[in-house]
C-alpha cells in the first residue's frame, strides 16, 4: 500500500517544472546527437589502397542489384567497379575525383546518399525538422492536457489542485478516512 | 477551432504530394547523363584480331551494342535485329560494334558463331569501356551520330522499329 503522502496534490509549479523536465530531456538528447556526430572516426591520412577502394565502393549504388553498395555486391560488374576505383586511386585520382567520375557516367543514381544541395536538401534537413517540431508538439500538448484536466473534473487528477472549495472538502474527508483505514 | 483541426490535413498535404510524385517515378530507370554528350573514346581489340577504335569511325553512325553470351532471352532476340539493321544500312554509313561484357572469349565467340555476326564484336576485360558508357545490364546500346555524339540510349533489345525511328534519321546525309 502507498503512503498517503503520495496523494497529497502537488502545487502548481509542479506542471511548469514537468514542462522544464521535458525540456531537460530533450536538451540532453540533442547533446546526445551532437556528441555522436563528433564522434564519428575522422578521415586518417594513411590508408592502404584496398581500404580506400572499400571506402569509395561503400559510397556507390550496385548498377545491377540496386539495394546493395558496389563495395558489398557480388557481382561482376561491381566487382569491375571497385577494379576501376583501384586503378583510378593507383593514378593518384581524389575520391571526389572518382566519385564524379561514376556520377558523370551513370548520373546522381550512383551515390547512395543524395549530394546536399539544391532539392536533396529537403531529405538532409528534413528528419531534424520533424524531430524539433515533434519536440514543440510534445511540450505543448502535454501543457495543454495537464490544464484541461485540471479545468473539467476539478482537480480530480493526481498532481493537480482542487479547483472549487467544495471538491477541496470531499478531497480531504477522503484523505482522512484512507488514513485511518491504513492505522 | 473546426479550421485549426482542419490544419493537421493540411500539414500532412506537402508530404501526400511528395509520395505521390515518387510514386510517378520509376526507381529502377536510371536516367544516362551521356546523352547528348559526346561519346567516350575507346580502343577495343575486336575477336577476329585487330584493333578498333572509336575515334576512326567519326563521320559514320555508330550502333554500339553491348551484349553477353550469358544474357538470355534479350541479347538472342536481338542478334537478328543488329546484323539485319547492319546489313541494310552498312552502305549508307552505319557502323554496328558489338562489346562482349562480363564473358568468357570462348562463349563469346561461340555466341558470333550461332548467330553468324558479320560486325565487329570484341571483349571488354575489366568492364572499362562499359563503365565509361554507364552501362548496368545488357542488353544496352548507343546511337551514337555522325559528329561523335550520343543520341540515344537503347536499354533492352533492339528492334527494327527502334532502329527505324533512332538510326534511320541520322543517316541521311
Amino acid at each position: 500500500m502507498r503512503s498517503p503522502a503520495s496523494r497529497v496534490p502537488r502545487p502548481a509549479s509542479a506542471i511548469r517544472s514537468g514542462g522544464l523536465r521535458v525540456w531537460g530531456v530533450l536538451c540532453l538528447l540533442a547533446a546526445a546527437v551532437a556528441l555522436a556526430g563528433a564522434a564519428a572516426p575522422a578521415p586518417q591520412a594513411p590508408q592502404d589502397l584496398e581500404e580506400q577502394v572499400r571506402e569509395i565502393a561503400a559510397q556507390l549504388r550496385c548498377p545491377v542489384c540496386q539495394n546493395l553498395s558496389v563495395g558489398d555486391s557480388p557481382s561482376g560488374l561491381a566487382n569491375e567497379m571497385r577494379g576501376v576505383i583501384r586503378e583510378k586511386l593507383k593514378a593518384g585520382e581524389s575520391r571526389q575525383q572518382i566519385e564524379a567520375y561514376f556520377t558523370s557516367k551513370y548520373g546522381e543514381w550512383i551515390l547512395l546518399a543524395p549530394m546536399k544541395k539544391g532539392f536533396n536538401l529537403l531529405a538532409w534537413g528534413l528528419p531534424f525538422v520533424g524531430i524539433v517540431a515533434g519536440a514543440f508538439a510534445v511540450v505543448f500538448l502535454t501543457r495543454r492536457w495537464a490544464g484541461r484536466e485540471g479545468a473539467t473534473d476539478g482537480g480530480g487528477g493526481e498532481g493537480v489542485p482542487p479547483a472549487n472549495p467544495e471538491d477541496a472538502a470531499y478531497r480531504e474527508r477522503l484523505r482522512r478516512e484512507l488514513d485511518e483505514f491504513a492505522r | 477551432m473546426s479550421w485549426k483541426k482542419a490544419l493537421i490535413p493540411l500539414a500532412a498535404l506537402p508530404l501526400i504530394g511528395l509520395l505521390a510524385y515518387g510514386f510517378t517515378t520509376d526507381p529502377r530507370a536510371i536516367p544516362s547523363p551521356l546523352i547528348k554528350k559526346p561519346a567516350p573514346p575507346f580502343t577495343m581489340t575486336v575477336y577476329d584480331g585487330g584493333p578498333l577504335d572509336l575515334e576512326g569511325l567519326r563521320g559514320k553512325v555508330v550502333l554500339l551494342n553491348f551484349w553477353a553470351s550469358w544474357c538470355f532471352p534479350a541479347c538472342y532476340e536481338e542478334a537478328p535485329e543488329l546484323e539485319r539493321a547492319w546489313r541494310a544500312y552498312r552502305d549508307r554509313g552505319l557502323v554496328v560494334v558489338g562489346v562482349d561484357i562480363q564473358d568468357t572469349e570462348a562463349a563469346g565467340r561461340q555466341f558470333i558463331d550461332q548467330f553468324k555476326l558479320t560486325f565487329a564484336n570484341g571483349p571488354d576485360p575489366g568492364g572499362k569501356i562499359a563503365i565509361d558508357y554507364g552501362v548496368y545490364g545488357v542488353p544496352e546500346t548507343f546511337v551514337i551520330d555522325r559528329q561523335g555524339v550520343i543520341a540515344h540510349k537503347q536499354v533492352g533489345g533492339v528492334t527494327d522499329q527502334m532502329v527505324a525511328e533512332q538510326v534511320e534519321p541520322l543517316l541521311k546525309p
